[in-house]
């Protein structure tokens, strides 16, 4: 898997979570939870569901490196081995 | 049935000597909510940090007592000078930023009445709540204004002035001089306006008063063990009554040092929050401590949370796990308590030097008298024996009681019956004295701490032209406590569909925010009701956890 694959699974889940939101249009910098408005349940869930799709374990201390979309992206590359 | 006797002298003599525990205005005039805490720490300690705000960039903001002496005079000058007078509505729309505490202590010196809504609110429950509460002045950001005021100002008729915290705020305080004088305050005027929700109708928007302060401080001392030299973390937002009674208020009456976070939920920012801020006394929610919970006992130690003195925490019911828990990772016990937005403070508390039995509310405080009983219209059967299940009732006369429901009346009358204001909360009381929470009589939802009621999230989905009928209810989660399910039936020539789900799911967060917009959304042909048309939540509920559907005789057929 690339990261650009890794970057579309991503915006899926999100999207699944906050249809609402044009998720081309975000800057991949910014904290999701304003950007997109996540609260801490839309979080966790969208942890989950990146968990159960790439069957990476996310530990709880490292949430805070997934609360951007290119934190996520990152994150994800290194757990998956991605290039 | 026993009879209703005059509210026991041990508890008005209670409340009046912690009336007389505080300073009240000088010269006699009275009682404010900001005089006792604020101003009155000026003298002695006005170098002492009332405020240290921990930002999202990691830095942070301290507040003496004194800069938030002359910070609050400033506004309350601004205010008057804007023409906003006592009882004028001054609402926030905020994060936990100083201009939100700022905000509320000004307000209250110019006797206008402070309403902080949730900053989290989508623009549907920002603009009900603004038109109820006839808010005369809006704080609030840029960002925040553009997302959820703009496109509602239209409907806020009362509405005078917005001020941007990131804008005119602090040009708007530089104009004015650091001297202000509060007015004579009455202890019976109004000083803050806290929406709650019920299962029908509009959010009600409960009145408390400035003697509120009386209860906010005793009650602080007494379950959360709060001290002058104490650094105590509140992880509520004021936008909650929690965040204001204990996040603002109460702390700043004792004089001690308040640590604010800017930040949201993050299990290794929040324990190390409390070690660099060697945080003493620490009052928080149940979902917040089952996700510490899940972050696991590993990361605590990598944390030195030997400051740490007292736990307490509201919202919902803490499991009796959370309670072994803390014992063990923590080495102190979590303290339960409860109360509600109407009765502005803590009235039942596992206290400190008690017996804490994990799973129970605990005891009610002294100065409280709380009873189990059963009632119908306006008579009130107190249910002595123990372990008995009935709704918690309040004899009226605590401080901080709610002296209205904004401009329901009838609503408020409701509540009452005889001395006794009754909670709507079910609950048992065992032999000791202790109080275990059974459920609500009515259909309000608590999820993370935060009570939502269904009506205002069933309007907003009825809003789309597809949905014919909804009905939404809390289903039971493990973190959340419950999150928000909605059930739609379709309109004529609608059909079910992925598509519209996502359709209906982004409507509902774009107006109601992702707080009070339904986490699921499911489909049915159509809703089951009464005979009067009334929509049965409850019997989607028990479906929904796969219970006996109890009584269904009175449900149409559908």
């Amino acid at each position: 898997m690339n990261e650009q694959e890794l970057r579309e699974i991503v915006k899926r889940t999100l999207h699944r979570i906050a249809p609402e939101v044009d998720l081309d249009s975000i800057d991949g910098k910014t904290d999701l939870r304003e950007e997109i408005d996540l609260d801490s349940m839309d979080l966790l869930n969208f942890f989950v569901a990146l968990h159960e799709q790439l069957k990476v374990d996310i530990a709880e201390t490292d949430y805070s490196r997934l609360t951007t979309l290119d934190g996520c992206v990152q994150y994800l590359r290194e757990k998956t081995g991605a290039v | 049935m026993m009879t209703i006797t005059e509210t026991g002298t041990d508890t008005k003599q209670f409340w009046l000597q912690e009336r007389a525990a505080l300073t009240g205005l000088p010269r006699g005039k009275g009682l404010n909510i900001a005089f006792e805490a604020v101003d009155r720490h000026v003298a002695r300690r006005g170098e002492h940090i009332a405020l240290r705000f921990r930002r999202k960039d990691r830095t942070s903001l301290d507040l003496t007592y004194s800069d938030l002496h002359r910070a609050t005079n400033r506004f309350a000058n601004a205010l008057k000078r804007l023409g906003i007078g006592p009882s004028d509505v001054v609402a926030t729309v905020l994060g936990r930023t100083p201009a939100l505490f700022i905000t509320a202590m000004g307000s209250l010196k110019n006797r206008s009445v402070f309403c902080p809504l949730f900053s989290a609110f989508g623009p549907e429950p920002i603009r009900e709540r603004l038109r109820l509460g006839k808010a005369r002045v809006v704080v609030t950001t840029e960002a925040l204004y553009r997302k959820k005021i703009a496109p509602i100002i239209a409907d806020l008729p009362d509405l005078r002035r917005v001020i941007y915290a990131d804008g005119d705020f602090d040009g708007l305080l530089a104009a004015e001089s650091d001297d202000f004088t509060i007015p004579p305050t009455s202890p019976e005027d109004p000083a803050l306006l806290h929406f709650t929700s019920g299962t029908t109708g509009k959010p009600k928007g409960a009145l408390h008063v400035h003697e509120a302060v009386v209860a906010h401080h005793a009650t602080a001392r007494l379950a959360l063990d709060l001290r002058a030299e104490d650094r105590f973390w509140c992880t509520a937002d004021p936008g909650w009554v929690t965040g204001t009674s204990y996040g603002i208020i109460a702390p700043l009456t004792h004089g001690v040092t308040t640590i604010v976070d800017e930040g949201e939920f993050d299990a290794d920012r929040w324990y190390r929050l409390l070690q660099e801020e060697k945080v003493t006394v620490w009052y928080t929610a149940p979902t917040a401590v089952r996700m510490l919970m899940k972050a696991g006992r590993e990361i605590v130690r990598n944390y030195d949370l030997s400051h740490l003195r007292f736990i307490a925490s509201v919202g919902e019911p803490l499991n009796p796990q959370a309670v072994i828990w803390s014992n063990q990772v923590y080495g102190i016990p979590i303290h339960d308590n409860w109360w509600q937005t109407e009765t502005g403070g803590i009235m039942i508390a596992n206290i400190r030097g008690m017996e804490v039995r994990p799973g129970s509310m605990g005891r009610p405080l002294p100065g409280v008298e709380a009873a189990i009983v059963r009632h119908s219209d306006d008579r009130v059967e107190i249910i002595s024996d123990p372990n008995v299940e009935g709704e918690i009732a309040l004899r009226k006369g605590w401080p901080s009681m709610f002296r209205a429901y904004l401009g329901e009346e009838e609503r408020y009358r409701k509540c009452f019956a005889g001395d006794w204001y009754l909670t709507g909360d079910l609950a048992k009381r065992d032999a000791g004295g202790y109080y275990w929470f059974v459920g609500r009589m009515d259909d309000v939802i608590k999820t993370s701490g935060h009570l939502i009621g269904p009506f205002e999230v069933e309007s907003a989905l009825l809003d789309h032209p597809a949905v014919a009928e909804s009905a939404v209810i809390g289903k039971p989660d493990p973190v959340a406590g419950e999150i928000i399910k909605a059930f739609v039936a379709l309109k004529p020539g609608f059909a079910a569909s992925p598509e519209l789900h996502d359709e209906l799911l982004g409507f509902a967060r774009k107006k109601l925010g992702a707080v009070v917009a339904p986490k699921e959304i499911a489909f049915l042909d159509a809703l089951p009701k009464t005979g009067s048309e009334k929509i049965m939540r409850r019997l989607l509920k028990a479906r929904e956890l796969g219970l006996p559907e109890g009584d269904i005789s009175t449900v149409k057929a559908s």
